[in-house]
């Protein structure tokens, strides 16, 4: 039977350089679709949980889903899935470009990798030939000159590998693909690091996926990009300014945290805003595989061209850092991607230290001639590029996050975190059902594992008031299941502006020859979220990691449209726990047998 | 004085700020009209940071932030 998965997968291991063929099992496959989900679960099965995750024994796996690669729109994603030394639990970090399309046509699902290579190495996969090689020649490199010269070796092969930070175990580090792109969080860069593992090249012959009924994912593909081309945001906002635009829209709702969460307007956003960025130093947009939307941002910083931050990094190093010089925030934002460093929680852990710095806990002299003052556009760039280097002692111990750095200095309350990782850019005071997806979401804080700022700002798929809790639980679990079928799919999350349930259920049964109906597809997104939670619970989560910081909590946000605003996650959080069918945090035995996950 | 920030599409041909006497709109259909903007043109209206209707009522020392479809991530 014809089928967009390729059914195959291989089994890498560094510590003794043998290197398997396995089938995909596709009654797995069917339960848990791929990507996110399917990789958590083999994850999960193979008791990676309980491993430390900078050991041999934490494993990685690089995962398309059944999407990734087809003629669907955005299908060019793939996931990183492994246990992250960041939080201690479930990573699964999303990245696009080519490269998981590549792999797919290389006639790979999926590349799990195992040990440890007494040596750097990469691996370079080209159509069905895999084999291990010296990486002693990239060791030190930026990602993208190590991209540039694995080129030169490998001519037409799309390059992942890490840069610096991972090499130095930075556990903000993130895996780099195609110069630019990232699978950016919860410190996947810091894992590959530890294994010696620096890059993977892949070359592939193909250039096609064969689905399960062409005709059908034609149709269904036709559909989709008209409604993507016809939606405003995907056909319009995106495509124009990127995702910047929200520095704007999410200031002027005064939920913009500022000053490390201090504060949350910032009067000068519109300097760092994708309006700006538009009319100073955007060359063009740039697309991923396949992508109709094409949000992505080439502009210029110096005399170079390269890829443009987003609007995570724009607000992190601007208003967060107090600072409103775009051109320092482009800069910053490259030496992420050089260093192969997360541009969310980098800057947040700047601005966690800034805070500390304003309040004398660190000290002038720690700070190597470049204060950590408010503002100072010397310090996001320097102090991003020595975080990227790992050797200054504060430098160091920034690397691994704002949450250590702020508990050493005995005052864990100043990082805005959730499970040791850094939030993003809407403070859940003012927009009240964001601060659901934060505190519950499996990899830690973050925006894109069930992303209510669409009906709580954007008024998509329609407008809810951003200031209220009733039925923001039930939008939130919803909101999650569907991201985690999309993110499974190997499609793009963005997408999901111009589509619905029944879409992604169109493509995936026209790739898969699965029957799922719309429902059942938002069944299978929340086996899949329930899996990772059952991941984290066996890597030793507890209750009380659901949880916000206490400024979020405790101080009402003291200025701007927001001001006096708090958060409710103490009403909205057993809310959702009730609609999620969990008790403490993780799931009933009823749940369990219902979503067929009962061990 | 009514503060009006436009953004995105809508600086286009236009300033970024415009200040309205409350005599000229009494809710942001008005400042729409003034502005020559069709109102099915915008997809997020705020008054004072908070989502409004177009029809309702926006007085002196408001600030009306007006939005084209848009969105990210």
């Amino acid at each position: 039977m014809k089928t967009s998965y390729n059914g195959k997968l291989a089994r890498i291991n560094l510590s003794t350089g043998e290197i398997k063929v396995e089938q995909l099992d596709m009654e797995l496959a069917t339960k848990f679709i791929g990507g996110r989900g399917l990789g958590t679960k083999m994850l999960y099965d193979e008791g990676v949980a309980t491993v430390d995750p900078l050991s041999e024994d934490n494993k990685l796996i690089y995962i398309t889903g059944p999407m990734t690669g087809t003629a669907s729109p955005s299908a060019g994603r793939y996931m990183v899935v492994t246990k992250s030394p960041l939080t201690g639990m479930i990573a699964s970090s999303n990245s696009g470009g080519v490269w998981g399309a590549r792999l797919k046509y290389a006639g790979w699902d999926a590349l799990i990798v195992e040990g440890k290579a007494p040596e750097w190495t990469y691996i370079n996969v080209s159509d069905d030939k895999i084999e291990l090689l010296s990486a002693k020649d990239y060791v030190g490199m930026m990602s993208e000159e190590a991209d540039a010269k694995l080129k030169e070796v490998h001519p037409g092969c799309s390059v992942l590998n890490i840069g610096p930070a991972g090499e130095h175990l930075s556990l903000l580090a993130a895996i780099m693909n195609d110069k630019d792109r990232a699978a950016g969080r919860s410190g996947v860069g810091a894992v590959m690091g530890s294994k010696n593992l620096k890059a993977i090249t892949v070359t592939a012959t193909a250039k096609v996926v064969e689905p399960f009924d062409a005709a059908k994912l034609k149709e269904a593909t036709k559909a989709c990009n008209q409604k993507i081309r016809e939606n405003g945001v995907t056909g319009g906002g995106l495509p124009t300014y990127g995702t910047a635009v929200l520095v704007n829209i999410i200031n002027n709702t005064g939920s913009f945290p500022t000053k490390n969460w201090q504060e949350s307007y910032y009067p000068e956003a519109d300097d760092i805003s994708g309006e700006t960025l538009k009319d100073t130093y955007l060359v063009k947009n740039a697309a991923c595989h396949r992508c109709p939307i094409a949000c992505g941002r080439v502009i210029k910083v110096g005399d170079k061209v390269v890829g443009g931050p987003e609007y995570e990094p724009l607000w992190a190093y601007g208003g967060n850092c107090g600072l409103h010089d775009l051109n320092a925030i482009d800069e910053a934002n490259m030496w992420c991607n050089e260093y192969g460093l997360d541009a969310i929680s980098t800057p947040c852990t700047i601005a966690a230290a800034m805070e500390l710095f304003d309040k004398g806990y660190i000290k002038e002299e720690e700070c190597d001639g470049i204060p950590l003052a408010w503002g100072s556009s010397e310090a996001i760039v320097e102090w991003t590029k020595r975080m990227g280097e790992g050797k200054l002692p504060l430098a160091k111990l920034m690397a691994d996050g704002s949450y250590r750095l702020c508990e050493h200095y005995g005052h864990p309350e100043f990082s805005m975190s959730v499970k040791k990782q850094e939030m993003p850019a809407y403070d859940a005071r003012g927009i009240q059902g964001i601060g659901i997806t934060y505190a519950t979401s499996n990899r830690g804080g973050c925006h894109v594992r069930g992303y209510l700022i669409s009906p709580e700002v954007l008024g998509l798929p329609e407008q809810l008031d951003r200031t209220t809790t009733e039925g923001k639980a039930q939008w939130c679990k919803i909101f999650q299941d569907l991201t985690a079928a999309i993110d499974s799919m190997g499609l793009c999350l963005f997408s999901s502006f111009a589509l619905g349930a029944p879409d992604y259920a169109a493509l995936l049964n026209a790739g898969t020859g699965t029957e799922y109906t719309a429902e059942e597809l938002l069944t299978v997104g929340e086996r899949i979220y329930n899996i990772e939670r059952l991941f984290n619970k066996a890597a030793g989560m507890k209750p009380e990691d659901d949880r916000l910081p206490k400024r979020l909590t405790e101080e009402p946000i003291s200025s701007g449209p927001s001001k006096g605003q708090i958060s409710q996650i103490n009403v909205t959080l057993p809310q959702y726990y009730e609609v999620r069918g969990w008790e403490n945090a993780f799931p009933t035995k009823e749940t369990l047998e219902r979503l067929g996950l009962a061990e | 004085m009514i503060e009006v920030r436009l953004f995105a599409t809508f600086r286009e041909g236009r300033d970024k700020i415009v200040y309205l006497e409350p005599e000229q709109a009494s809710c942001p259909a008005d400042v729409l009209d003034h502005l020559k903007i069709p109102h099915e043109e915008v997809a997020i209206c705020l008054i004072n940071g908070f989502h409004s209707k177009l029809s309702d009522p926006v007085k002196d020392q408001d600030v009306l932030a007006l939005f084209p479809p848009v969105g990210g991530g």
